[in-house]
């Protein structure tokens, strides 16, 4: 569905029309990504209980407009359509640059936000030196380092079981398809400006601290790119932080691992749906 | 720190599958269950509506299947596979996920004969047309397409000249029209050419031949590459709008890359119901295990037999790229700089009586109607697969009298030598 427009602000709801009446899980995708790195934790979400929007941030694949230049950005404008959308009671889920956003939406929705889930975060969430200068020469070898570096090893960007979404899939190549297709249809600079939003992105301890409802963080043990050390200084900040480490995943936890993460997520959202009130 | 993915060889053996959790198994347990018993009422669900990832049913998916699928998936660069049970059912997968009647598809003429009667017979009956052109005619292949178009199509190695597809200029046009290309990559498998890379969209197998390799199963194999934009396109309402035989499930939506494989699963297997037997699953998968190892044997042999034949008295043409007589020589240098693969045509001097003559008097070389096994074949179509066909039909086909298609295997190549070398002199006497 859409959820504004001029420009487009695309969201997946899940297979189910969107009910603003019900709680709410916000997905919200990292760099050179799109709502489809969810399918299997947003898919099953709708249909037990919850509304879901899944987004393609602005300037990525569905949703208009060229990608935004920081983390404050992108939330305001997330901001702008959750408040269009009519939910109330949200849950928010960001992976590596989406959970930064999702500290920045918290502020601005303090009433709303019943919950808030890091996935594969880190703080502050520095890109390596090789990586940027790769993604301002060589767009199609930055592509390739994501890849292999999103994974637990090479080989298991090849062999996990099951791989995602279902039987027969790649989870390698569909993620470098994809940041392809981003790069493609979206302009070889999405990448870069959502490395940059990254980069510059500062006000992480003061977002964690001032968050008014539990926050979950999901890491990969053999995360490469954001490793679990790297989360503590947001955990320590949070004032009711949970963690949850998934062995055997790196990045890319969706993927890797769905039913790890969607267990975590499924009891985050049971607890923290059942302790927040409805905003009026 | 390093970023590089897994060798090819190394991915031969092992994409798709880490040691079995179940029993520690290191190579592939055949899953010979028609079905998978589900953990309660609500994974039965999650299952059946496509939001956990698992087998319900073998027509579907299976556990040694899809082993096979995702180390095809690794091989090609592309986003997945679906395994089917033969290369006619992969071609038959592909094209009803695309279209319905009314649809129109441009294809090479060089086409293997099961996939132009498929084309040309089965599917006109069902609505779906063909038109057929020259494969060098690039201006053909634009001017063949029409409103209704929805796939461009061939081989990577046409029959029976090894015509070379080339894949970069016919995919732009497909692109221009927004058009998917599928090539059929039977003849040259990953390891010689992954056409991915030069702008194909789709590709399927027969992994009957070169990727089972030892003629002991039959099986087809469908891989995506996920570089196909449906949606820009607009032309494929299939995987782009809801879907009432699936839950009004929107398969773009669900997956950005992968909605044709969504599609071709939930609707293709589950309805047309050509899928693949596990054992057969783990027969090829041995196949594909060597792959690498195999193709270097059979491309060196095969150079080793053009060489010979293409300086012989009895032989008047040879049909092979690498060679200077063969029109698409320079590109197949471009495209396959590994080798032209091991399948390929040549024409003895002399009668249809000849040609028998030589079949018969081979003793290593098997005569019979299949290619890309680990043994080396032959066969004469004038007297087997073309012989009520009329010499000028023969003719437009590229096929003569003394046409002998050979499949060449990975016996010692000196063998091979001799016993083609007895046979000729055979045919000479014949005459």
């Amino acid at each position: 569905m859409d959820l504004l427009s001029s420009p487009r602000l695309y969201a997946y709801t899940g297979g189910r029309a969107f009910d603003p009446q019900r709680p709410t899980v916000v997905f919200l995708h990292g760099a050179q990504n799109d709502h489809s790195a969810w399918i299997l934790q947003s898919r099953y979400l709708a249909h037990h209980g919850y509304s879901v929007l899944a987004l393609d941030l602005p300037g990525h694949v569905r949703s208009e407009g060229p990608a935004l230049v920081s983390v404050e950005a992108i939330a305001d404008r997330v901001a702008q359509a959750l408040l269009a959308s009519g939910a109330k009671r949200l849950m928010l889920v960001g992976h590596s640059m989406g959970s930064l956003i999702s500290l920045e939406l918290a502020r601005r929705l303090p009433q709303r936000t019943a919950g808030v889930a890091l996935i594969a975060s880190a703080f502050p969430m520095r890109v390596s030196e090789a990586l940027l200068a790769a993604t301002r020469n060589d767009v199609p070898a930055a592509l390739d380092m994501i890849n292999v570096w999103s994974h637990s090893s090479s080989i298991a960007a090849f062999d996990r079981k099951p791989s995602n979404p279902g039987p027969g899939f790649s989870n390698a190549w569909q993620n470098l398809r994809l940041m392809q297709r981003i790069a493609r249809r979206n302009g070889p600079a999405v990448l870069s400006t959502d490395f940059a939003a990254c980069n510059a992105y500062a006000d992480g301890i003061e977002a964690a601290r001032a968050l008014k409802c539990p926050a979950l963080f999901v890491l990969g043990r053999q995360d490469l790119m954001t490793s679990p050390r790297s989360a503590q200084p947001l955990i320590e900040a949070c004032t009711e932080a949970s963690v949850v480490q998934i062995d055997g995943s790196g990045h890319a936890l969706m993927s890797e691992r769905p039913n790890e993460l969607l267990a975590a997520l499924r009891q985050f959202a049971a607890r923290v749906f059942a302790a927040a009130p409805v905003a009026g | 720190m390093t970023a590089r993915y897994p060798g090819f060889d190394t991915l031969a053996l092992h994409a798709g599958q880490p040691p079995d959790p179940a029993t520690g198994a290191r190579a592939v347990p055949i899953y010979a269950s028609a079905s998978f018993v589900f953990e309660d009422s609500d994974h039965a669900a999650a299952l059946f509506n496509m939001e956990r990832a698992g087998h319900v049913y073998s027509r579907i998916s299976n556990p040694t299947v899809a082993v096979l699928e995702e180390r095809m998936a690794a091989l090609e660069t592309g986003v997945g596979a679906i395994a089917t049970a033969s290369g006619q059912a992969a071609l038959h997968l592909a094209i009803v996920t695309l279209m319905g009647a009314g649809g129109h598809i441009v294809a090479s003429r060089a086409l293997y004969g099961g996939s132009h009667n498929l084309l040309a017979y089965t599917l006109a009956r069902f609505g779906i047309e063909t038109t057929f052109v020259d494969l060098r005619d690039l201006a053909a292949w634009r001017a063949a397409i029409r409103p209704a178009t929805r796939l461009l199509f061939g081989e990577t190695l046409g029959n029976p000249g090894l015509d070379v597809l080339d894949i970069p200029a016919v995919s732009h046009i497909a692109h221009d029209h927004g058009v998917p290309l599928l090539v059929d990559s039977t003849f040259t498998t990953p390891w010689l050419m992954k056409p991915f890379d030069h702008g194909a969209d789709l590709i399927y197998h027969s992994a009957t031949k070169f990727l089972g390799g030892h003629g002991v199963a039959i099986g087809g194999v469908l891989v995506d590459g996920g570089t196909f934009d449906w949606l820009a396109s607009g032309k494929f309402p299939t995987l782009t709008e809801p879907y009432a035989g699936f839950h009004g499930m929107n398969f773009s939506e669900e997956s950005t890359v992968a909605p044709f494989l969504l599609r071709a699963r939930r609707e293709g297997l589950r309805d047309f119901g050509a899928c693949m037997s596990a054992h057969t699953a783990f027969l090829l998968l041995q196949g594909i295990e060597t792959l690498p190892l195999r193709m270097q044997r059979h491309v060196d042999n095969t150079r080793t037999v053009v060489k010979f034949l293409s300086t012989h008295s009895a032989v008047e043409a040879v049909a092979y790229p690498e060679l200077e007589s063969h029109p698409d020589r320079v590109l197949a240098q471009r495209l396959l700089p590994r080798g032209c693969g091991a399948v390929f045509s040549f024409n003895l001097k002399g009668s249809r009586a000849a040609g028998r003559a030589f079949v018969e008097a081979l003793r290593v070389f098997s005569h019979l109607a299949n290619v890309g096994d680990a043994k080396s074949l032959v066969i004469h179509p004038a007297s087997t697969t073309h012989f009520r066909v009329p010499d000028n039909e023969l003719a437009a086909a590229g096929i003569t009298q003394g046409t002998i298609r050979l499949s060449i295997g990975l016996e010692d190549p000196a063998d091979l030598l001799d016993d083609l070398a007895q046979a000729l002199k055979r045919a000479q006497k014949v005459g």
